[in-house]
């Protein structure tokens, strides 16, 4: 910054006396900076950092809020307790496994979509584009209450689809074993999320130079070649935005588990792990370890997803 | 300067004018706000329901001649939602709980660290005549009266005369459930039972223990460390061979892992209705759905209603016990007004009113009294006697985790194993009580 100061300013022909200005106006600027970002700042420390902070404060104790006089300091009791304990590992698993299989189904349809909508002609493709993301638009909860009525077996409509398929039980309760469950919540997830993720694949195309294309086509590559060897390799950043964000947030998965099974038949995940040992069991030392451990999950998420995301834009940068 | 002197002293009426009109009105707003304002707002935390005490708040401020007014607040569906809530705002001192209704499992857990202002001697007197003795000991913890017994609820085995009687059973007599299961089986139809993860799992559960001889919970007033369970008995074992039973043999309908009261009550009302155990609450809806046209009238004439079945032959059956009971926080500003307003809630009258209006039971027996009653529920002897048999749930302050840790291992109820089961379950309560294990 303060080299470009001092290259810039050869009109008066004084760089000393140039950038003395030019620096307290950098210096105002910076307050005003301050300024303006303050009341966020502020905000962010009262609802993000404090109750990072608080959290990590009482999962060192054993604290129960309908018993505050036998709140007792245990240090990392709670942690040792919950990594010891098969409730966390399994649904930590069956975390991990929606956020693989949703992230990967979502890309695989993300990107048809998006290819779809790339090929649309002028005219349809903004309709197209509004159409696709009207799943995306309708609250998680609502939309995890329809789903849960459409597959419940007392009063769903998706069984009478099985009256005339030979072989599969119209009786089925989707509600009542693991993978079923697990199956409905994902669809679900994936029906509501798939648009937004079409939308950034479909950015990330547009990013691709159509000469490039052009060429390879005139050069005699397949469709293959072309897809693999050209395009994707140029919508990596795109690519891993989605695949960042949306990891995150499958990790997260709450509304539809707890709307659908309420974590029953094994469909329990991690975050409804943190909620319903502290809040339903109003036990706020061990639910906020959960909380401090889940959290510990995401960054790590975040670091990994970061570094792959830089590995990529360096490559990105390369390959141009 | 003559213009001035002119206009001087129609400038001056104005405000003098506008004066006495804002004081005037000022005065007759203040006076109005005042009587209002004087009065104290009591509220009172309500379980949803068709408008019953919102009725009775009205009814009681009104008879308060002026002493307080309840404004009624409205809480979560499911009793567990509600507990939640209510001990939150508890432990964080809010001084709006004047009335609360509580679920009577978790009164313990809110007694136990002193959330619930105490119930004086005279109140606890009048209220507690001629009411149930389930509904009595669901309202105490360590032996004090902790609570106020408003309605009191009790599961009946309902029946359909057709069955029933194809099945060859006497219905006239208890019944097991060996025997409904049987013709159930035999006539190819469902048992309507509530196999959901859910409250209600509890509620079977304990039913069944109890009228095997058994109960969860042998020391409920124990710490948690100290806690001792009587799942692993012989008690235990019958239970979930019950349970099982009905799981396995698919008696309960295929949606039974999800099955609520409200899925039990459509499922008994179809062509595949048997028996159902479930609370009071389907005859007035039953009744509404004939009235609207979406049931056949015969189906009125074929449900039948007795006692809760029996596990064993000889021993007597110990139906599940609900209702709701009123407390007073203890951060209340007003705890004598909220216990005199309470007195007049649980009057005998207004009990009568709310089971005719919103079908829940009484729990003083004086309110069966009402002619009414009668009329409307044509069952209301059976429920009486239902509810002095009945047996309420654990009362311990970790019924929660009691709760929670028996609808893990007991739903679905085709996973239940009779001979590992309620030993597992115990094994997994203790854990958890002893802070070893997740819940």
């Amino acid at each position: 910054m303060s080299t470009q100061v001092k290259t810039s300013s050869p009109a008066t022909g004084n760089k000393k006396r140039a950038a003395q200005p030019y620096s307290e106006r950098a210096r105002g600027e910076r307050r005003l900076g301050w300024l303006l970002a303050g009341p966020a700042f502020v905000v962010m420390l009262a609802v993000t950092a404090y109750p990072i902070v608080q959290a990590a404060y009482d999962s060192l104790f054993n604290y129960r809020l309908t018993a505050p006089s036998e709140r007792e300091f245990i240090g990392l009791g709670n942690y040792g307790v919950i990594l010891t304990d098969f409730v966390w590992w399994r649904d930590l698993g069956v975390t991990l496994l929606i956020t693989v299989v949703t992230v990967v189904v979502e890309l695989i349809l993300g990107f048809a979509l998006a290819l779809v909508m790339h090929k649309a002609l002028k005219s349809v493709r903004g309709l197209l584009r509004t159409a696709i993301l009207v799943p995306y638009g309708i609250i998680t909860v609502v939309s995890a209450f329809a789903w849960f009525y459409a597959f419940d077996i007392n009063s769903g409509y998706i069984n009478n689809w099985f009256d005339w398929v030979p072989g599969v039980d119209p009786d089925l309760n989707w509600f009542a074993g693991t993978w079923s469950s697990l199956f409905v919540i994902m669809a679900s997830e994936i029906w509501k999320t798939t648009p937004f993720i079409s939308l950034l694949l479909l950015a990330g195309l547009a990013q691709v130079p159509d000469e490039l294309t052009e060429a390879a086509e005139v050069d005699g590559a397949t469709w293959w070649e072309r897809m693999s060897r050209v395009i994707l390799p140029n919508m990596k950043a795109a690519i891993m935005v989605a695949v960042l964000f949306r990891a995150l947030d499958a990790f997260r998965i709450f509304d539809n588990v707890f709307i659908m099974t309420n974590g029953a038949f094994g469909t329990e995940v991690l975050s409804l792990l943190a909620y319903r040992t502290s809040i339903s069991r109003l036990e706020i030392g061990m639910g906020s370890a959960v909380s401090v451990l889940l959290f510990i999950c995401v960054l790590l998420i975040c670091f990994i997803a970061i570094k792959l995301f830089k590995v990529d834009l360096a490559g990105a940068r390369g390959s141009k | 300067m003559p213009q001035h002197e002119r206009f001087e002293p129609r400038n001056r009426k104005k405000p003098r004018a506008l004066a006495g009109v804002t004081l005037a009105l000022g005065a007759m707003l203040l006076s109005g706000c005042s009587e209002t304002e004087n009065v104290p707002t009591l509220t009172w935390y309500i379980n949803p329901d068709d408008g019953g005490q919102a009725a009775i708040a009205e009814r009681c401020t009104a008879d308060s001649g002026g002493a307080y007014r309840i404004e009624t607040s409205l809480l979560p569906n499911d009793a567990a939602s509600q507990r939640e809530q209510l001990a939150r705002r508890l432990a964080a001192g809010d001084s709006s709980l004047d009335i609360m209704s509580l679920d009577p499992p978790f009164i313990p857990e809110l007694a136990e660290p002193g959330f619930l202002a105490p119930v004086p001697e005279d109140v606890a007197q009048r209220t507690t005549e001629n009411v149930v003795e389930g509904a009595l000991a669901g309202a105490q913890w360590k032996d004090e009266l902790v609570t106020v017994p408003f309605w009191a609820n009790t599961q009946l085995l309902w029946y359909r005369k057709s069955v029933a009687e194809a099945a060859g059973l006497d219905m006239s007599q208890p019944v097991t459930w060996q025997q409904i299961m049987d013709a159930a089986a035999s006539q190819d139809k469902f048992l309507g039972v509530q196999g959901q993860r859910g409250e209600s799992m509890t509620v079977w559960v304990n039913a069944l223990i109890e009228s095997g001889g058994g109960q969860i919970i042998q020391n409920p007033e124990a710490p948690a460390a100290e806690v001792e369970l009587g799942l692993a008995s012989e008690a235990g074992t019958k239970a979930a061979e019950i349970v099982s039973t009905i799981g396995d043999e698919g008696l309960g309908g295929p949606g039974l892992a999800t099955q609520d009261e409200n899925f039990s009550m459509i499922l008994f009302q179809g062509d595949n209705g048997s028996f159902m155990v479930n609370w009071p609450f389907v005859w007035p809806a039953t009744n509404s759905a004939v009235e609207a046209g979406s049931l056949d009238e015969e189906l009125i004439e074929d449900i039948g209603w007795t006692t809760y079945p029996r596990v064993d032959e000889n021993e007597p059956a110990a139906p599940p016990l609900g209702g709701i009971n009123l407390g007073v926080g203890a951060a209340s500003q007003h705890p004598e007004l909220a216990y005199q307003a309470i007195e007049c809630i649980v009057s005998p009258e207004n009990q009568a009113e709310y089971f005719i209006t919103n079908g829940n039971p009484p729990s003083n027996t004086q309110a069966y009294e009402d002619p009414r009653i009668e009329e409307a529920f044509p069952m209301a002897d059976t429920i009486r006697e239902s509810l002095e048999l009945s047996a309420p749930r654990p009362q311990t302050p970790y019924y929660n985790e009691v709760s929670i840790g028996l609808q893990q291992n007991w739903a679905p109820p085709g996973s239940v194993v009779p001979a590992t089961t309620p030993e597992q379950t115990a094994e997994f309560i203790l854990a958890v009580l002893r802070g070893e294990s997740l819940l």
